[in-house]
């Protein structure tokens, strides 16, 4: 090679965290995405509302008890979630370790506190189109819950077994992200699903 | 062979091909297959024209004509205008910044299988006269549980579910490398058209592509387990599908015709021989053209009878995007002025054919934007001109311009002049043939749609007209084929930069390496291989070990650190498999969705589960972030 | 032709033809200046000054931007003027089913309404405003000469305004795909002198004809004993079926079966024996008859004026 300049990259890191990382934006883009999702359905919701004289048509607003539970459930959650993604920052394996079980058996309560919320909405996707979207709002988010889930399940597994590398620890911090998102979406979602029938009829 | 060679190496034979995770043969297999279908709609168009030729023909049937304008349509749009522009920009990207590979080779690969098993579905239920039949944009209540008997109505829905997911990888592929993966020195304002192009069309895939998925989902549910969305006897709306469809419809025809510009803006300076005339106006007018078409929606809707007040904000909305487009236009025009004299080749003859046939079409869409006109225009022949103006003037054109003109990069061949001037006047005159009637038949009264039409109408002279224009096209695109064949086979290799061209792509081979470059590059210019000293420095020091590359800085493209790529696999192909299995399964049983889930979260881990051995050469090459904040000082020197 | 959009007979369609004409003309100006630029830059042999180009780029964007907005305006204007509510109009109300139209003149008095399938006559000179609605799927009803087109959708009640200047026949066709024989689904549309529509109106208002002669009689027998009843109505008789076409005056029409066929007795013999060879399809199914009933059938109907 001729005596071209050069710039030595050997001592650059082989990872790094936050929006340096390629993953993060495609965490991001799947935010983004989703995001776009929720937010269409609730323009849907509010769109065939309008069209309707009655809202609910003709049964109850859901019932408040397992959906204001959830979001309680869910905020907390937020507390473990941010804790694994300050402690896979530090590379510290203990506290990941620790923050990610304890993210885990949240979800395992939200996901029995949904399946009750599914049993006392009062209508059924079949009765009408109120129905139909208020299902389809609470299986969007529903679904992207139990895939989280899934994720974090699967990663929490592999901070026990390995192998580890430092990747493995940008992983957790943007499963947090992600996780983040999911909690997030659920705010719009349970306003628009209990608290507007029942106090902007 | 060096240690770079072995290991971006691929396998040999099938596991190799089924598991290789390099862009450019993901890249190029993807044009592939969407060039097949393109075909075959083609195909499907021809027997149509063939029965309108005549008035009261009985070539074909309402029933299969209606399955060949209904798959002719869904798969132009879903399996080949918005996928070759994704296949083309996997392929470019990454050699057009001046990198070794996409950001997520795992994920571009699986997003192809998806889109290749979505394909082949949609044909497979045609082939089985189970196609779908109620129209490319399948309205309800047509399209919904009480008038569409059988499946077709839900495979196309789920036609719909594999080529949106396929395409949204794509985007947030095209955008992760763009932003992350550029050479150092290559600051946005660097940045090649055509990556902005693709970038600002990713990113209306992901703010489109969602709507156009609840509209079909909500159509599958409301046929398979009897939801009402669409139902107006019980609180639902067939207009919710209409506002759902086009939101993404809309957005949709700019996802197809801005990667044609980008590659115009790619072509046309070339063959110019000088730079582009204004560059930051025409980023700025991709742009104001992706915020713009999301905002131009109702304009597929003004006969529906929705109030005037909202239509008049379509109608403006619709007309003021022909400003952006002309501006893109008029540069293009200045740059040719100002460039030396201009050397034709055929790739610049397709440039040139898409001013003369995108401009027509983009006129006759200024007058369908105005309601007033619209309200005759709208669901003739005449939109049916104006939709492939449009399209085959503004992306396919462009697209066979691409074609030429990269054609010897991705197979080391050049393609025929002396075919590809055939081929151009073939499909020109062709296309203006088979065209430029409709926009007369629609302005006599011919809606569109109809298998067949009375003698009284007086519709046949120009029907037959646009049936031999139609025949033409064929002739030319047969012509593409025997040239991309024949030029294949010649012994003689293009040199790597035949065109003189000043993009990073062209500092390579033909092909390139599986690792693109030998060294990455560093650039200071926006015409790196115009330059005088080129290139400026090289990048040393990327561990071969392990698939590697430069991450950098999105402002400023400072080296920031190194990427480890994942090697080979198979399980992007398991898990489309597994994901074909929970879709297609879907169409028949909504369970499909519960136990389709497991095999597909099965290959997901598969997929993601780090490898002992990889894991421990990881290791043996990690360097930790805070420790390895190395300074560039080189760089600097060099760039300022 | 009597279905074109640049041929109109009415003065709606006229606004929108002129219209038309202002942005064609418009175009075909844009078109050749921006192609004979495009000509002169392949063919020049020096170089262009650069700063006169990016100078050439702006007045050119500033040009279109006018040209844009005096379009977006004359459009505006032009629909005002369409989308004016017009006083005193006759109001009818269409049905769009897969593939007839169902038609019914609205009038104060329930006695005095019309009902009738496929062919809506008008008086010249006088606004007719159409309520449109659709029984099953989404159509469309265009009549190229007379105005734009407007959208029948179930669920909703849209509004379409027709003005004829002059009298004569207007074809139209269903514009909105809606099914299998979407393309045989056409409207007539004719235009009276106010004293002949008036003429026409009352002759619809009474009852059909009685037979003139035993074959017609045995005719209406056939009729009233084979499954015709089911579904369609002859006012009059026993026959009150409402899922097809309202037959009381059906040997009045220019065609039938949706302007599939001309309306000769050759043709009505032949729909009624195999619909489905005609307009395969289509919801009426065949019926057996020997050749004696059909034959007194099609001249029981053919005397239904």
């Amino acid at each position: 090679m001729s005596a071209r300049s050069t710039i030595d990259v050997s001592r650059l890191p082989t990872y790094a965290f936050g929006h340096r990382s390629l993953m993060w934006w495609a965490t991001m883009g799947m935010i983004a995405i989703e995001g776009t999702v929720f937010a269409i359905a609730i323009v849907a919701y509010f769109y065939l509302r309008g069209l309707s004289d009655a809202w609910p048509p003709s049964s109850a607003a859901p019932d408040l008890l397992y959906g204001t539970l959830n979001t309680v459930i869910l905020l907390v959650s937020g507390i473990p979630n941010h804790l694994a993604a300050r402690a896979a920052e530090r590379e510290d394996l203990r506290s990941v370790r620790l923050w990610m079980v304890s993210c885990l058996a949240l979800g395992v309560a939200f996901q029995a506190v949904r399946a009750l919320e599914y049993l006392t909405l009062n209508t059924h996707w079949t009765q009408n189109a109120y129905g139909s979207i208020v299902f389809a709002l609470l299986t969007l988010h529903t679904v992207h819950m139990i895939t989280d889930f899934i994720d974090t399940a699967v990663l929490t597994v592999l901070m026990f077994t390995g192998p580890l590398s430092g990747r493995r620890y940008v992983d957790v911090n943007e499963n947090a992200d992600y996780w983040w998102f999911v909690v997030a979406a659920w705010i719009p979602i349970y306003f628009t699903i209990y608290l507007v029938p029942r106090f902007f009829p | 062979m060096s240690q770079i060679e072995q290991t971006w190496a691929d396998a040999p034979g099938l596991k190799g091909w089924l598991s290789t995770m390099d862009h450019k043969r993901v890249g190029v297999r993807f044009v592939v297959t969407t060039l097949v279908f393109f075909a075959l709609a083609g195909l499907l168009a021809a027997v149509m024209r063939l029965q309108l030729a005549r008035a009261d023909n009985h070539l074909v049937g309402p029933d299969l004509y209606n399955q060949l304008f209904s798959v002719h349509g869904t798969a132009m749009m879903f399996l080949f205008a918005v996928p070759v522009m994704e296949a083309v920009a996997l392929y470019l990207i990454p050699l057009m910044v001046g990198t070794r590979a996409v950001a997520f080779p795992r994920l571009n690969a699986y997003g192809y299988w998806l889109f290749l098993f979505g394909g082949v579905m949609l044909f497979v239920v045609f082939a089985l006269n189970i196609g779908p039949e109620a129209g490319w944009f399948n309205y309800v209540p047509l399209s919904g549980p009480e008038f569409s008997a059988g499946k077709r109505s839900d495979f196309w829905a789920q036609l719909i579910t594999f080529t949106e997911v396929s395409a949204l990888i794509g985007a947030i592929v095209i955008i992760t490398t763009a932003f992350k993966m550029r050479a150092p020195g290559m600051t946005l304002a660097r940045m090649p058209l055509f990556v902005w192009a693709m970038v600002v069309t990713a990113f209306m895939i992901v703010f489109a592509m969602p709507s156009v998925m609840l509209a079909s989902t909500f159509l599958i549910t409301d046929r398979l387990i009897s939801t009402q969305f669409y139902n107006p006897a019980e609180g639902g709306d067939v207009l919710l599908w209409q506002h759902l469809f086009w939101f993404f419809g809309h957005p949709e025809v700019y996802i197809i015709f801005v990667p044609a510009l980008g590659m115009i803006s790619e072509i046309l300076p070339t063959f110019a021989r000088r730079r582009v005339v204004g560059y930051a106006a025409m980023v700025i007018a991709l742009v104001a053209i992706a915020f713009l078409s999301f905002g131009l929606w109702v304009h597929h809707m003004f006969t529906t009878g929705l109030p005037p007040l909202g239509m008049s904000f379509f109608t403006a909305a619709s007309i003021m995007i022909a400003l952006p487009t002309g501006l893109q236009i008029f540069c293009w025009i200045a740059t040719l002025a100002t460039g030396k004299r201009v050397q034709f080749a055929t790739p610049l003859l397709f440039v040139i054919g898409f001013f003369f046939i995108f401009i027509i079409g983009g006129l006759t869409g200024v007058m369908l934007g105005a309601t007033t006109l619209d309200s005759q225009l709208h669901d003739s022949y005449f939109v049916v001109a104006h939709l492939h103006y449009v399209l085959i003037g503004g992306a396919v054109f462009p697209l066979f311009g691409g074609f030429y003109y990269w054609f010897p990069k991705l197979t080391g061949r050049m393609l025929s002049e002396r075919a590809g001037r055939w081929n151009f006047w073939l499909f020109f005159i062709g296309f203006n043939v088979a065209f430029f009637p409709m926009h007369i038949l629609g302005l006599q009264g011919m809606p569109r749609r109809v298998y067949t039409y009375s003698a009284a109408s007086g519709w046949e002279n120009l029907n037959l007209l646009s049936t031999v224009g139609a025949v033409t096209i064929a002739v030319s695109m047969l012509v593409f084929l025997v040239n991309v064949v024949v030029s294949m086979r010649r012994r003689e290799r293009a040199p790597d930069n035949p065109w003189n061209a000043s993009g990073l792509e062209w500092a390579t081979s033909c092909p390139p390496p599986a690792y693109n470059f030998m060294a990455i590059p560093v650039v200071n210019s926006r015409t790196p291989l115009w330059e005088k000293e080129f290139p400026v420095a090289e990048v040393t020091g990327l561990p071969e070990i392990l698939r590697t590359t430069l991450v950098t800085r999105l402002h400023d493209a400072e080296p920031d650190h190194v990427a480890i790529l994942p090697s080979p696999s198979i399980w992007p192909f398991l898990a489309a498999l597994a994901t074909t299995v929970m879709f297609i399964g879907s169409v028949f049983t909504p369970w499909a969705m519960v136990w389709g889930a497991v095999p597909v979260a099965i290959t997901l881990i598969g997929w993601f589960w780090p490898d002992k051995e990889e894991t421990a050469r990881m290791l043996s090459i990690e360097v930790k972030p805070p420790e390895g904040e190395a300074r560039v000082e080189a760089l600097r020197e060099v760039l300022s | 032709m009597n279905h074109e959009v640049l041929a109109p007979a009415g003065p709606l369609s006229s606004q929108i033809a002129q219209l038309f004409w202002i942005f064609v003309g418009v175009a075909a100006v844009v078109y050749l200046v921006v192609i004979g630029f495009l000509v002169a830059a392949l063919r020049r042999r020096n170089e262009a000054n650069a700063r006169t180009a990016v100078r050439a780029v702006s007045v050119a964007v500033g040009i279109t931007s006018v040209i844009l907005l005096g379009l977006g305006l004359s459009d505006f204007f032009a629909q005002r003027v369409i989308a004016a509510t017009p006083k005193d109009p006759l109001r009818v109300r269409v049905t769009a089913h897969q593939w007839w139209w169902e038609i019914e003149y609205s009038d104060g008095q329930p006695s005095r309404r019309v009902r009738t399938a496929n062919e809506l006559r008008i008086p010249t000179q006088r606004p007719v405003e159409l309520e449109l609605t659709a029984d099953d799927v989404i159509h469309s009803f265009w009549v190229p000469s007379l105005q734009g087109k407007k959208d029948l959708l179930p669920g909703y009640t849209t509004r379409l305004d027709l003005v004829a200047s002059r009298p004569g026949v207007y074809e139209g066709q269903c514009a909105e795909f809606c099914g299998f024989q979407h393309a045989h689904m056409s409207i007539d549309v004719i235009a009276l002198d106010p004293e002949e529509y008036s003429r026409w109106y009352d002759a619809q208002l009474a009852s059909a004809p009685e037979p003139s002669d035993p074959v017609a009689l045995h005719g209406r027998e056939v009729f009233m004993g084979s499954t015709c009843v089911m579904c369609h109505n002859i006012q009059g008789t026993d026959a009150s079926g409402s899922v097809g076409p309202d037959l009381t005056h059906v040997a009045g029409r220019r065609r039938l079966a949706a302007g599939t066929l001309p309306n000769t007795l050759v043709n009505l013999a032949g729909w009624i024996r195999d619909p489905q060879a005609v307009k395969p399809g289509t919801r009426m199914p065949a019926t057996q008859l020997s050749g004696e009933d059909l034959a007194a059938l099609t001249t029981y109907l053919s005397e239904l004026r």
